[in-house]
């Protein structure tokens, strides 16, 4: 097997990976980098985000009232001081990449625009046009090629993570291209492979979004944080679950029901706003989970309509006019008529939730360190601490540079402080971990690979979809360990070692269910509702409520030795300035504000 | 789905590089309604018929650029193209043409990937504004966008390398989407490096190769018009020469 030397490794070139790669090479072109990812970095599922990325910018803004968004839009799991650090560097990094190039778009005087999204007060989210995350990667990708520190192994594949004394040191990948296996060693090894929506049927994801990263570090002891917290986007396309931005509501775009009614302002986010004028926190700008906890309410009310593919509510964006539409949403207009038929200029879009982003991860401080020392992790795939129980759209698009930064300097500080790791050890795990995966090859079971990732993803949408109960959790559960033992029993096709998807295929699905355990034992642990975890059981439906004497906490899924399930934990969240309270949108949120001022003003 | 299901044949060029010596085709009946895709057509075949066959894909929604593949001898991206209109015909899907075929309909794009950083796509400001602090925008309005956007938006697919005649030719050809990289950056008020670029631009591998076929634009799935920013920058170019005929550098 080809061996490597490295200062830092990082797996995954999404948003996160080139943001970080960036920042070693600029705090030291000495230390070497050694960008690992299984596709092109420009395939990454960065490239589909689309609404923008928030950060304060407008004199009416300040860093408080963002921190207050985003905490009280977590339902009070976030780490409070992380995300302090976070909104106060968002405003740098977004204009970073502006100087680098980013096609931000503009107000008439040259300054860049802001728009409006959910759950935020004021508009500071940052867009190009609804291809943000496609001109955020692009624009990475391409100035990361000045930098000749770092050195790309694109379509390579992360079958093991290296591990000596405790602390991590590389990885062992195979290559796609040239069928061959590769042991990198490094003094510090990033996880940024994105999110695990692939765990669930109906998702906005990509293909390669299947939570490897989190089932890399899971398998080594370190744990998977706050899993539960699975975000369905209220507004995905109906049948293929591609995502319409929530840009689309910031611009103006309003949900009806059957009845031609704006039914959100039957679930504490009236009162109705007029149409085309949308305010910040109200009706259609409310945060992600309450949106799609009232279609499934609305659903159960016969108040959604009915199509061949399923139940929807209509997304409505015509009474914005053409020229605003493709000019703004130009993507969502593609989009829509291409993949549902439908113009968005002329009539309104079938739409319903579908999962979309992970809010847990690998559990890291605030400068993405993991508790193994050499490992790290930033975006989706980790747990910083910003999103809680919920995120805000637009916080994670820049959670990807913000702690792409931030995690590039502090491994280029660990890179500093140690010599070149290398040993026989490391080699043996290297030559165990191609083992493993060159073993699969010889099973000779029958087991259909595409049945069991359909059962795991049809079993996760109904134990630990929208709302959550015991009974349907405890299904999942069952199915889940079922699915652990039958996929021991696939039998590969595919004996060729280039280019060989069904294999790696074979080795995702195995990160993938190892992530979905997680979820769901998180969840059926979480004996409450808070934010995107949302229970209907309980004694008298005691698990309806938010209980914040028992789970103001957050949970850990740890990998058990020899166990085939996680072993769950709680451990506290950091509260500095922002005690808990009721989570309010529209009417009653401002009633809240006006009652603390007169309060204060007393 | 539709309860009459129609169904299409569909052949699938093969090649397994350690296996066999030439690629080969192999023929499929996939059932389709009105919203399957090729992409959706090559899950059907991989998941029910031949688990072996290898293609890229990931976002199916046309803008990660890994599904460029030939149907019917036109470059296309497979998660946009649907069995629909080609009813009443037989469907054919090739890897993309103009590249070395890496395995099945999986090509090796490194030749495309090594122009795409050859040109320098990034911003190169001048000196003064080399620094600008981290809490100011470059002032850019939406007009002085509006030169640049568009060549901004291509997903490196290689649909338009797959139908570049003179890349076929000249596979030295810097070729469309490079190009049009290249013009993207130069045409941003931000930038200030095209003369860093001007190698390239006005190489014999540059924008003169190109003899204006178009048909990139014509396939290109996210209507970059390749063709019309490889015009332009001949212009830059032609500007550039004469400009430097009659005032040598110092």
């Amino acid at each position: 097997m080809e061996k490597y030397q490295f200062d830092v490794a990082i797996v995954g070139a999404g948003g996160t990976g080139l943001r970080a790669a960036i920042a070693v090479a600029q705090a030291d072109p000495k230390l070497r980098v050694a960008l690992i990812s299984k596709v092109y970095p420009m395939r990454s599922h960065t490239v589909a985000a689309e609404g923008g990325a928030a950060g304060v910018v407008r004199d009416d803004d300040s860093y408080q009232k963002h921190f207050e968004d985003t905490v009280a839009g977590g339902d009070w799991l976030c780490e409070q001081d992380v995300v302090e650090k976070f909104v106060r560097q968002a405003p740098e990094e977004l204009y970073q990449l502006e100087h680098w190039g980013c096609p931000w778009s503009r107000k008439p005087n040259g300054d860049v625009n802001v728009r409006r999204f959910g759950g935020m007060k004021v508009p500071r989210t940052w867009f190009a046009a609804d291809k943000s995350g496609f001109h955020m990667l692009h624009t990475l990708y391409q100035t990361s090629v000045q930098f000749p520190s770092i050195q790309r192994f694109d379509e390579h594949f992360v079958l093991d993570l290296l591990e000596e004394d405790g602390e991590c040191k590389g990885v062992v990948c195979y290559d796609l291209q040239n069928g061959a296996f590769r042991q990198i060693n490094a003094k510090a090894v990033f996880l940024a492979t994105g999110g695990a929506g692939r765990c669930y049927l109906f998702n906005t994801n990509g293909g390669i979004v299947t939570g490897d990263g989190m089932a890399l570090a899971y398998r080594h002891g370190v744990p998977l944080r706050d899993m539960e917290f699975v975000q369905y986007h209220p507004t995905g396309l109906l049948g293929c679950g591609l995502l319409m931005t929530e840009g689309c509501r910031g611009e103006g775009g309003v949900l009806y029901n059957k009845d031609g009614y704006r039914y959100l302002q039957d679930y504490g986010l009236g009162p109705e706003t007029p149409v085309g004028q949308p305010k910040n926190k109200y009706m259609e700008l409310g945060p992600r989970d309450r949106l799609s906890q009232a279609f499934w309410n609305e659903s159960k009310k016969g108040r959604t309509i009915k199509y061949p593919l399923g139940e929807a509510v209509h997304l409505d964006l015509t009474h914005l006019g053409e020229k605003y539409l493709h000019e703004r949403l130009p993507l969502i207009c593609e989009l829509a008529m291409t993949y549902s038929g439908v113009d968005p200029v002329k009539a309104p879009v079938p739409v319903r939730p579908v999962v979309h982003y992970t809010m847990g991860g690998i559990e890291t401080d605030g400068n993405t360190a993991t508790r193994m020392p050499g490992l790290y992790a930033g975006g989706e795939c980790a747990s910083v601490g910003i999103h809680g129980a919920n995120r805000l759209g637009s916080n994670s698009l820049v959670e990807t540079i913000v702690f792409g930064k931030i995690g590039g300097d502090a491994m280029a500080e660990r890179a500093h402080s140690l010599k070149d790791f290398d040993s026989p050890e490391l080699a043996r795990q290297a030559e165990a971990a191609q083992k493993r995966a060159l073993d699969l090859f010889d099973v000779k079971g029958t087991e259909s690979m595409s049945k069991i990732r359909h059962e795991m993803g049809q079993s996760m949408e109904e134990g630990v979809g929208i709302y959550r109960e015991e009974e349907s959790m405890k299904k999942t559960i069952e199915t889940l360990k079922t699915l652990q033992n039958r996929i021991k029993n696939v039998g590969l096709t595919d004996r060729g070692r280039v280019f060989n998807t069904e294999w790696m295929n074979l080795i995702e699905l195995g990160y993938t269910l190892d992530v979905a355990q997680c979820m769901v034992h998180s969840a059926i642990n979480r004996k409450e509702s808070r934010g995107s975890h949302q229970r209907l059981d309980g004694p008298d439906g005691a698990y309806k409520q938010r209980d914040d004497v028992n789970f103001l906490k957050h949970s850990l899924a740890f990998k058990q030795e020899g166990a085939d399930e996680p072993r769950i934990e709680l451990s506290p969240v950091k509260i500095t300035t922002f005690q808990p309270a009721k989570r309010v949108y529209g009417a009653e949120a401002e009633a809240a504000e006006a009652a603390k001022k007169a309060k204060e003003a007393k | 789905m539709e309860a009459t299901q129609k169904t299409m044949k569909v052949t699938v060029l093969r090649y397994r590089p350690e296996q066999d010596k030439e690629p080969w085709e192999q023929t499929f009946d996939v059932p389709y309604h009105k919203d399957t895709s090729v992409l959706e057509a090559l899950f059907y075949i991989k998941d029910n018929f031949e688990p072996s066959l290898s293609f890229r894909w990931s976002c199916r929604m046309a803008v990660c650029g890994s599904c460029g593949m030939m149907v019917n001898g036109v470059p296309h991206l497979a998660c946009k193209t649907f069995l629909r209109d080609y009813e009443g015909k037989d469907m054919k899907i090739e890897p993309l043409a103009n590249f070395p075929i890496e395995r099945d309909l999986v090509v090796d794009l490194s030749d495309l990937i090594e122009k795409i950083e050859r040109i320098k796509p990034y911003i190169i400001p001048d000196a003064k504004n080399a620094n600008m602090p981290l809490n100011k925008n470059f002032k850019q309005t939406p007009m002085q966008m509006e030169a640049y956007l568009q060549f901004a938006q291509c997903i490196n697919c290689g649909c338009c390398y797959a139908a570049c005649p003179q890349y076929k030719l000249n596979p030295k050809f810097i070729g469309p989407a490079a190009l049009t990289l290249l013009y993207r950056y130069n045409v941003d008020n931000r930038d200030a490096g095209a003369k860093l670029r001007a190698p390239f631009l006005n190489s014999e591998e540059g924008a003169w190769s190109c003899t204006f076929v178009g048909y990139c634009s014509e396939v290109c799935p996210k209507h970059v018009d390749p063709s019309s920013a490889i015009q332009l920058g001949k212009k830059m170019s032609a500007t550039d020469y004469v400009f430097n005929m009659i005032k040598p550098e110092h």
